[in-house]
Formats: C-alpha cells, sequence, structure tokens
C-alpha cells in the first residue's frame, strides 16, 4: 500500500479503475469534470481499461449506465447538483430495474440562485429514490466508498445502484494523502461482477423493466425494492467488516466520534462533519462531554444503529447542510422519525447552516454546544435557526449599496 | 433473420414472431408494422422502449415478444439502446460472451418521443454513430394519452387540444429530414399498409452497421377516429396521394421508393378520417381542401 495525494475528485476516479469499471457514461458538470477528466485521460492513453461515453445529458447518462448494468457490465459515473435534478426522473426509474452500479455525486447547491459551492440539497432529493446512499468526509472515504459501494450494490441480497456522496469544493478539490489499496487486494475484496442472469444475451430472452398495472402488482415490487434497501444495512455491516480485514481500514455505517461518554452530540454528514470534530475536540478540552455522529449511510438509514448511539444522550445538535422549503432541515426529522417516542431519547436541536458552501465556524459549534446544554437542562428544544450572522448581512447590504450607487452613477433607474 | 434477399411478397417471412392478445388498440397500424418489422429483424433484438402506446405491449407477467425488452423512459431511449450496445461490445470485445450471444439494439417509440422530448437523445446517438435501429410509430399525436397534437400531427388535424374547426395550426415536422441532416447509416419511412416496401428496408437497415431509422406510419382508429378495418385503407391511401412518401436516405442520397402516378386526391385520404370531418362538416372547406392538396402537390414537384 502507497500513499499519494488526491483530491475527492481523483479519489472517486481511482476507486472506478480499482474497481475495474467496463463501462462510465458521462456527462459534465462542475465541480465533477475532474473525474471523468481523469478516467478519460487513463483510457485514452492505455493506462486502464474502460469505455467511457459522454451522453447528451444526465437523464440519458443515467439511462446508458442502467442499461449497460442491465446487460451485465459494471458501470460507474458520476454528476453534481443540477444534473443530478435533470436526471432525477431516471434516478427514481433505474432502481427499480435492481440494477447495480455505482454514481459519485459531487454535491454542489441547487438553484435557485444557480451556484457553484456546496450543501445537501441535491443529494436529498434523491433520496426516497432507492439508489442507496453513502457520504463521505474525507478523500480516503471517497475512495473506499467507491469499493464498498459496488460489493454492497452487487450482492445479490441487494441489487440496487448505489449513490457515493462527497462535498464539492471542500472534498472535490482538495488535495490528502490516500492509502492506494494494491489490485490484488482489490480483486479478493470485489469479485468481478457477476449479474445473475439478469442479462440481455441472444440465447436468454428476458424482458427488463415492464409496466405492471394496478396497484397491487406496483406495490409488490416497490415493496421488494424498498425490502432490499433495508437489507442493505446488515450486508452493509458485513461489507465494511469484510473491507476492514482486507485493508485495515473501518467504515462503519455510521461514525461515532468521543461518544461514549458524551452527554451532547452534534449529527452531521459530509465533509463539514470534520470541522465538528474539530470543535468537539476543543470543546473536551474545556470539560465538556461531547462528540459527534456521523451517518456515513443515509439509504437505508441505520435506525437500530442510531437508536443505540443517541438513546440516553441529553441533546443531540442536527446541523442540516440542506433546506427543504418550508419545513427545515431534512436529516432533523429523519433523526426525530428514529428517536421519538424511545425512552430516554434526546433533545433534538435543528440548525440549518452550510448552504452554498457557506462557512460553519468554530463558533457557531460552540454556541450550537451551549444552546444544546440549555435545551438538555430545561427539556425544551428552541424553535429551528437558520446559521446567518449579522455581519453577513451587512456585507450582504454593503453589496446591494453599491450596486446601487453604481447603477445611479452611470445612469441606470434607480 | 430471413437471409434472403426480400423481392416479392412471397418472400415475406412466415413467422410470426409478435405474440396476440395484447393492449394495443383494434386496427393499430403501429402494431401492424411492428409485426412485420420484427418478423424480419428476428429474435436476436432487445426492443428498448420509451413512454408510449406499445409500452403496454410488456405489461407484467406477460410479454409478445421472443427475445428482449427494456422500458426506458419517455426521453431517452435512445440512450438505453446506447447502454446495452456498449454493454454488448464490452462483453464482445473482452471475450465474456461469444458473438452467438449479440443482438441489435431496438429503439421503440412513438412520435411524442422522437419528434419531441426525445430528439436531443436521438440527434446525440446518431452523432456518437450508434449502432442501433431505430422504430418510431407515427400515429401523429400523443395517441396513448387520448390523442393531443404533437409535433408529428399534421396541419388541420383535430386533435383532442385542438378541437376548432381550423384544427392543429401547425404543421407536421420533417422527422425524416431532421434524421437525415445527421448523416446516419439509413433513414426510411414506411407503412405496415405496403409490407413488400417495408420488409426490403428492414432489411436493408438490417445489414447496415451505424444509426439506422424508421419512421413507420400508423393508422390509428382511435386518434384519427376511423373504423378500425379501415386501417390497411387508409394506410395504402396515405401513400398513394402521396401524404406519405416512402423513401429512404442512405450514402447522403434520397431515393423514393414509390411515386404514386397518378395520385389520389387527398380528400379521398381526409374523408375517411373524423380527425378530418370539419374540412367536409357542416359544409365543404374547400379552400383548407385545396391548400394541403397544395402542399402535397409542392412536394411532389420537387421529387425528381
Amino acid at each position: 500500500m502507497s500513499r499519494v495525494l488526491l483530491t475527492g475528485n481523483g479519489a472517486a476516479a481511482w476507486g472506478a479503475r480499482l474497481a475495474e469499471v467496463d463501462y462510465v457514461p458521462a456527462f459534465p458538470i462542475t465541480p465533477q469534470t475532474e473525474i471523468i477528466e481523469t478516467l478519460a485521460s487513463w483510457y485514452e492513453s492505455g493506462q486502464a481499461q474502460g469505455r467511457l461515453v459522454t451522453l447528451e445529458s444526465e437523464h440519458s447518462m443515467i439511462t446508458a449506465a442502467a442499461a449497460a448494468a442491465a446487460t451485465g457490465v459494471r458501470v460507474f459515473t458520476a454528476t453534481s447538483s443540477q444534473g443530478l435534478l435533470h436526471g432525477m426522473e431516471m434516478i427514481y426509474t433505474v432502481p427499480g430495474w435492481r440494477v447495480p452500479f455505482v454514481l459519485v455525486n459531487v454535491s454542489r447547491a441547487v438553484a435557485t440562485p444557480i451556484t457553484l459551492e456546496p450543501d445537501h440539497t441535491d443529494i436529498l432529493a434523491a433520496r426516497d429514490s432507492g439508489f442507496l446512499q453513502i457520504h463521505c468526509a474525507t478523500c480516503q472515504e471517497v475512495l473506499d466508498s467507491v469499493l464498498i459501494a459496488y460489493r454492497l450494490a452487487e450482492d445479490e441480497r441487494v441489487r440496487l445502484p448505489a449513490i457515493v456522496n462527497l462535498d464539492g469544493f471542500y472534498l472535490s478539490f482538495t488535495r490528502e494523502p490516500v492509502e492506494m489499496p494494491e489490485m490484488d487486494a482489490v480483486r479478493r475484496f470485489l469479485p468481478a461482477f457477476d449479474p445473475h442472469h439478469l442479462e440481455f444475451r441472444a440465447s436468454k430472452p428476458i424482458s427488463q423493466a415492464v409496466a405492471a398495472l394496478g396497484g397491487s402488482l406496483y406495490s409488490y415490487f416497490r415493496y421488494e425494492a424498498h425490502l432490499a434497501a433495508l437489507q442493505a444495512v446488515p450486508v452493509y455491516d458485513e461489507v465494511a467488516g469484510a473491507f476492514a480485514a482486507e485493508f485495515g481500514r473501518h467504515h462503519p455505517a455510521v461514525e461515532a466520534y468521543r461518544c461514549d461518554d458524551a452527554q451532547i452530540v452534534f449529527f452531521m454528514i459530509g465533509a463539514f462533519a470534520t470541522k465538528a470534530k474539530d470543535a468537539v475536540d476543543r470543546l473536551r478540552e474545556s470539560g465538556w462531554n461531547i462528540g459527534l455522529v456521523r451517518p456515513r449511510l443515509l439509504r437505508p438509514y441505520p435506525e437500530a444503529l442510531l437508536r443505540r448511539l443517541l438513546i440516553g444522550k441529553q441533546a443531540v445538535v442536527v446541523i442540516d447542510q440542506n433546506l427543504s422549503m418550508g419545513k427545515g432541515g431534512v436529516l432533523y426529522s429523519e433523526l426525530a422519525s428514529v428517536l421519538y417516542g424511545r425512552a430516554g431519547a434526546p433533545v433534538l436541536l435543528s440548525f440549518v447552516g452550510g448552504l452554498g458552501g457557506r462557512d460553519v465556524s468554530a463558533e457557531e459549534f460552540y454556541e450550537m454546544a451551549k444552546l444544546a446544554r440549555q435545551a438538555a437542562e430545561q427539556g425544551v428544544a428552541p424553535e429551528p435557526r437558520l446559521l446567518y450572522t449579522g455581519g453577513e448581512l451587512r456585507e450582504l447590504k454593503k453589496l446591494q449599496a453599491i450596486a446601487l450607487s453604481e447603477r445611479r452613477e452611470l445612469g441606470g433607474g434607480t | 433473420m430471413n437471409e434472403s434477399a426480400i423481392r416479392s411478397l412471397r418472400d415475406l417471412p412466415s413467422s410470426h414472431l409478435l405474440g396476440a392478445g395484447t393492449a394495443m388498440c383494434a386496427g393499430c397500424g403501429g402494431l401492424e408494422a411492428l409485426h412485420e418489422i420484427y418478423d424480419v429483424l428476428g429474435r436476436k433484438t432487445v426492443f428498448v422502449n420509451a413512454a408510449g402506446c406499445m409500452t403496454l405491449l410488456s405489461t407484467y407477467p406477460f410479454t409478445p415478444f421472443r427475445s428482449g425488452w427494456l422500458y426506458t423512459s419517455m426521453a431517452s431511449a435512445p440512450a438505453g439502446a446506447q447502454g446495452v450496445r456498449d454493454a454488448l461490445d464490452i462483453l464482445l470485445a473482452k471475450g465474456r460472451i461469444g458473438p452467438q450471444e449479440d443482438m441489435t439494439a431496438v429503439v421503440l417509440t412513438g412520435d411524442g418521443a422522437a419528434y419531441g422530448m426525445g430528439l436531443s437523445a436521438t440527434s446525440a446517438a446518431i452523432e456518437r454513430n450508434l449502432d442501433f435501429l431505430y422504430v418510431c410509430y407515427d400515429n401523429e399525436g400523443y395517441g396513448n394519452t387520448g390523442q393531443q397534437a404533437s409535433g408529428a400531427t399534421p396541419h388541420g388535424a383535430r386533435t383532442a387540444t385542438t378541437t376548432s374547426a381550423r384544427g392543429y395550426s401547425g404543421y407536421k415536422k420533417d422527422l425524416f429530414a431532421i434524421w437525415a441532416a445527421h448523416k446516419p447509416a439509413y433513414v426510411a419511412t414506411v407503412i405496415g399498409a405496403e409490407p413488400l416496401d417495408l420488409a426490403k428496408k428492414i432489411q436493408r437497415a438490417a445489414s447496415l452497421k451505424g444509426p439506422r431509422l424508421i419512421i413507420a406510419l400508423a393508422p390509428c382508429p382511435t386518434g384519427w377516429d376511423f373504423d378500425p378495418k379501415l386501417s390497411v385503407d387508409i394506410g395504402r391511401l396515405a401513400v398513394k396521394t402521396g401524404i406519405w412518401p416512402l423513401k429512404e436516405y442512405v450514402d447522403g442520397k434520397v431515393t423514393h421508393t414509390r411515386v404514386p402516378h397518378p395520385r389520389v386526391p387527398v380528400e379521398e385520404y381526409l374523408k375517411l378520417q373524423g380527425r378530418f370531418s370539419h374540412l367536409f362538416e357542416p359544409q365543404r372547406n374547400a379552400a383548407f381542401l385545396a391548400q394541403i392538396q397544395a402542399e402535397v402537390d409542392d412536394y411532389w414537384r420537387g421529387v425528381t
């Protein structure tokens, strides 16, 4: 094993290369492009064997990906944000085909306003689709998770496509040292894809993805896919165990950081969770019993494990880098549904922040911890909050004032 | 596939690959064409379908097909064919399947997908030189949802969304020319009512590599409002009146495979269909009929 410096995008491309994917339908979008450019350059130069085809849209890209998987090859693809949304019809369609493949989504906030930096509203729009979802916080995790995702998706008890998610910019363009697994070890961990006879062959006529009319038939297939997704919880543990045995790195479904004796817990997904970790360390230095719980597996949702980790805590601070308009943070609602009505459930606090790449500062983590302590003492959670400071608002007003004065200067209207 | 060249009706395949008892309407001109096309193509085919009437051919747990079927979405069937073709090519190249397991990817869509939502995916599949066959059954409207006007609807036709005495105000899009402008291996128009012409073209298409695209005019008893028993007659009249020119594009050249002479007046075709009844009732709209005739005459004036 060797250590190399890789961006999150580079790690995703290496994951696909090590998985020896046969086929990469692609479409460029910022900040995902480095992934497909890297794969394209390897295939063009012969450093790796695979076929990359640029489709004309993500909608077509996901269709081609699933159709190729349905024909029995190992498929990799990647997108971001608007691209994921453009392909959303197919994101919802192809899990029902029960074809395993891996899609890396490089999270980027969605329009409007159109923007570039990350949050998780894009990937959470795929939450109910049937794709499995693994969320990464480091470049190492990105590479490892691609390999884990293939083994999980291809397991015959699961057979669903999987999304590996990483944050645009903060992870996609950040170089970190990454342990590069040996090819032989990868092949031991991830054998060649076996489509288990779900494939198009002249000698074996097969109809895939046919219509099912009537609610009863329809429900049967929807329940089947749901149960397969639930099955992916125990299968994930097996796969992560096998991964740890082979490579010595453990990637549990839920990461619990300094949680054993914690009374207060931050709850986040993605790269910003590393900021929460840092805040946990600082707060512990000042005597706080505080930790972090970070689900890596978001679909299926590892409910039992989350209960095990969080029941008995005093308060959980859920920080959502997403916004369900007219409701609030998605992770908060989901966690509430896991803990509600359980004896010993902690008080839940909801914060929305980090939208469009906005930082969540150390001070904000400390403030949230303080509010959590208060809430635990009073037994009442405060209203959900949107993280935004007076300073930011002043900056915004300043920009508006400058633009207005420029307009007047140049003789425009008021 | 029938290997010997089809020259006369007697050479048409006697096999009937497509099973009976489907959900298609009586007299469906699209199903008629599909029957004929499938018999020429043979079993080594994967039909990659877009949302439309024919999506209802394969409804769980039954299918009339003896080979592959994959439903995709309304807009992306050509991309589905791309995935299937690329995967088969990869498997063949890596020796993971033998050549006897290879199949032809056949996109099967209606005009709603072909003329509109799926046009971008088709254009891109052609530019990537995808080795596939595209079969569009063109019933000139969104037939499966009750015949609303589509980009394939002819000028003046009454549809569920163009109900006034003027009918559809737009003009039928020239999909043949749009496809041909991409310079694919093959483009042809066909109709089920002319099975020999159809079979020759499908056989020719099957012998070529690259993008091969077929538009089959599909007389539609429910959408066009006529008695199902007239389906074949109306199909023949579409050709005899010159409204549906049978032609093919190959090697950069368009050839008309049937030049109707003399042409039957378009009225004979229009008057059999309820969707044009407002041109005859309550009184004959001579000016409108003359306009439609003039457009057809104009077209054929340009055919040498």
